[in-house]
């Protein structure tokens, strides 16, 4: 609740007061509405010129589909690196877990064919059994070092899959993976509106979990590991098991992002789950800002559409109108090079993302906020009088 | 308790009774805090041991090395059964369960050993094995601590810090948290109103939202007792309460210590260099130096004491 408040207090002038309020207090409807509210404007939104001009409408919502995909594995990182502070660079390793399990699961390879629906549950609760296994060894690790041993694991996971040839057919992939289906509707490969539903509905789910999470005893654990982990420890929170319930979470999210993948492509392949994703990923939390759960979403969202939809669109843009020097760069190419531009100048002029958290933003704000902050001159205190 | 070569704590034995207030002083670097960081779990001593209520709760590890047994008895057991159990049936779905289950069995009994339930202790206990336990066994264990320099958890609000003071006595999982059970709600509510009549206590009312950073250094310091008191400990360990405050602030948190222990029968362990605080509300002061325990009693015989003076303003000219 009172993550809310602060946010609205500190950067959203421009939403009325009872607004607010009542977004603090009901919460979970409040996601509802709004989720509701951009699942029927986004189609909408694309009908309209310039979106239009760029592609047909079912183009856009097969990539708002996509994009609700990252907009997960936002959410889910979002709880490792925003909640419980723990920086993870191998996050792909658990989507391709759990789409790799979804594509055990259903598809001629296997010869099994578990209905999409409980497979989202196993794809995730598969996921969450390596998050623990990843978490438990790198416990005692912090920063940097974390940082390593992640990567190493996120490198490791698709190159299992791509060299175990006989269990998963290496660098092709599992195709063919089936469909999911609802009452009998198989979910139809050309049409995207029900996997948009879908993808609405689980990302709905998601935040919802994700926000209430936040402000239980659990996300104040986090919270407080994050902080000071010695501390933490010194008030009653184990965190081994804190930090293990962070990886096992935000492993679990990636799961669900992964079955709903492996569903809507109908194939999966190491090559999808390289460290691009992560990294992708990881820079859409960061923009987004960090520990703010609309703000990761958004980000990823907007994100994940510049970089699939619009950067190719721009070629073609740029060549009908001839324009010189333009029409000739593949914007597509230069993605790593945007990201990497987008982030330095993100760090240099807001540090805690386009839509922070009120926590994140005193944290990099300090100065500023010591100054303003009543009785914050007092906080120094001379060194001689604690022994 | 030693570091390599430097014995910071020696042989210095404290008893604390229920109720009561002991004060530990002695000068800079004398291993007060040392001796804290003892008590609270931190770190583990070369030797010696403490009790909390009649339980060991830190020492020294004892016969450590059977541990790893405890880690892969199971699954060598299953391993051999599932290995018997081939040989007779010779089926692929046998060779495929049983290598699951020895997989499974190891790698619960390393999650236990890294997760250490309580479960687990009593495990190694009846091998005769000790391990001391972590801080975060301490608190359960009922002991609540400050620290000398301030710790709280900067970026959250006053009642955050409390409410986390609160986690071991609260129960909601995540599952409930998902459902936002009736059961959640209801706890959430409460902890919120006894967080808040906490930092009443300590004389934050109604700074609930402020964030801890925000806090003049004062009340920073309480807000760390409310922390610690929100675990509802039995001993309470005051590293250094009023450094930094002035005579006004000391005095209130000295009144406000005494009742604590009036009110809660807390017992309670002081470090503290304010002389009139020691000596106002303690019942029994031990005084170290160089990590020897130089003198014990109470106030009026610890004053009078002429090593405690002598190691305070240095032995008379010769």
């Amino acid at each position: 609740m009172s993550g809310m408040a602060h946010a609205s207090r500190g950067g959203r002038g421009w939403v009325p007061e009872g607004l607010t309020t009542f977004a603090g207090q009901h919460r979970s409807i409040s996601i509802i509405v709004a989720m509701t509210l951009v699942t029927i404007l986004l189609p909408v939104v694309v009908l309209v010129p310039p979106f239009s001009t760029f592609s047909r409408q079912q183009v856009w919502v097969d990539g708002f589909a996509i994009s609700g995909v990252f907009v997960l594995l936002a959410l889910g990182l979002n709880i490792v690196v925003g909640l419980a502070g723990l920086l993870d660079l191998g996050y792909a390793a658990f989507y391709a877990i759990g789409a790799y399990a979804y594509a055990y699961g259903a598809s001629p390879f296997s010869g099994l064919h578990i209905p999409f629906w409980p497979m989202l549950l196993v794809g995730a609760m598969v996921a969450a059994v390596f998050g623990v296994l990843l978490g438990a060894p790198t416990l005692r690790l912090r920063g940097d070092y974390l940082a390593i041993v992640t990567l190493g694991f996120g490198e490791i996971v698709p190159i299992v899959f791509k060299n175990s040839d006989t269990y998963t057919n290496g660098t092709n992939g599992i195709g063919g993976v089936y469909k999911p289906e609802l009452f009998g509707f198989v979910f139809p490969l050309t049409d995207p509106w029900p996997f948009y539903i879908t993808m609405a509905v689980i990302v709905t789910l998601v935040m919802i979990f994700v926000y209430r999470l936040q402000d239980s005893r659990l996300g104040r654990a986090w919270q407080a590991i994050r902080e000071d982990e010695l501390a933490a420890d010194s008030n009653g929170i184990n965190t081994v098991t804190t930090k293990l319930l962070a990886f096992a979470l935000g492993a679990s999210t990636a799961g669900f992002a992964g079955v709903f993948t492996a569903a809507k492509l109908t194939l999966v392949s190491p090559d999808q789950f390289l460290f691009t994703v992560s990294f992708t990923i990881l820079a859409m939390v960061v923009l987004g800002g960090m520990g703010n759960i609309w703000g990761v979403a958004v980000g990823a969202f907007v994100l994940y559409t510049i970089q699939s939809v619009l950067l190719k669109q721009l070629n073609q843009f740029f060549a009908a109108i001839n324009a010189p020097v333009l029409q000739n760069i593949d914007f597509v190419q230069y993605q790593f090079l945007l990201y990497g531009l987008a982030l330095v100048v993100m760090m240099l002029v807001r540090p805690e993302g386009l839509f922070p958290s009120g926590r994140r933003r005193r944290e990099l704000h300090e100065t500023e906020f010591e100054m303003a902050g009543e009785g914050g001159t007092d906080t120094e205190t001379p060194e001689g009088l604690s022994s | 308790m030693r570091f390599g070569g430097l014995v910071a704590v020696n042989r210095v034995n404290l008893e604390i009774p229920a109720g009561a207030i002991i004060s530990l002083i002695g000068p800079n670097g004398a291993g007060k805090t040392t001796l804290f960081n003892v008590i609270a779990g931190i770190i583990e001593p070369t030797s010696g041991a403490i009790d909390l209520r009649g339980r060991r709760m830190v020492a020294p590890a004892a016969r450590s090395y059977l541990e790893p047994v405890i880690w892969v008895a199971p699954a060598v057991v299953m391993g051999i059964l599932g290995f018997i159990a081939v040989q007779a049936t010779g089926s692929q779905a046998v060779i495929a369960i049983s290598l699951l289950a020895t997989i499974a069995l190891l790698v619960t009994t390393l999650l236990a050993a890294i997760i250490r339930p309580r479960w687990y202790y009593r495990l190694l206990d009846r091998f005769g094995i000790f391990r001391s336990a972590r801080p975060s066994d301490m608190v359960h264990a009922g002991i609540g601590r400050t620290f000398q320099n301030i710790r709280l958890f900067q970026n959250m609000t006053a009642i955050e810090n409390v409410l986390v003071g609160m986690h071991i006595n609260l129960s909601s999982t995540p599952v409930d948290a998902f459902f936002s059970t009736p059961r959640q709600r209801r706890e959430e509510a409460s902890a919120r109103v006894q967080a808040r009549s906490l930092l009443e206590l300590v004389g934050l009312a109604g700074r609930d939202d402020e964030v801890a950073r925000n806090l003049p250094y004062g009340d920073q310091r309480r807000l760390e007792v409310a922390r610690a008191l929100a675990s509802k400990p039995a001993l309470l360990l005051l590293d250094e309460p009023t450094a930094g405050m002035n005579p006004r602030e000391t005095s209130e948190l000295t009144q406000l210590i005494d009742r604590l222990r009036r009110d809660l029968g807390l017992a309670i362990l002081l470090i503290e260099h304010d002389m009139r605080v020691v000596m106002g509300i303690s019942d029994r002061i031990t005084v170290l130096d160089h990590g020897e325990r130089i003198a014990e009693g109470t106030p009026e015989e610890v004053r009078s004491n002429p090593r405690v003076i002598e190691a305070y303003l240095g032995s008379p000219a010769a």
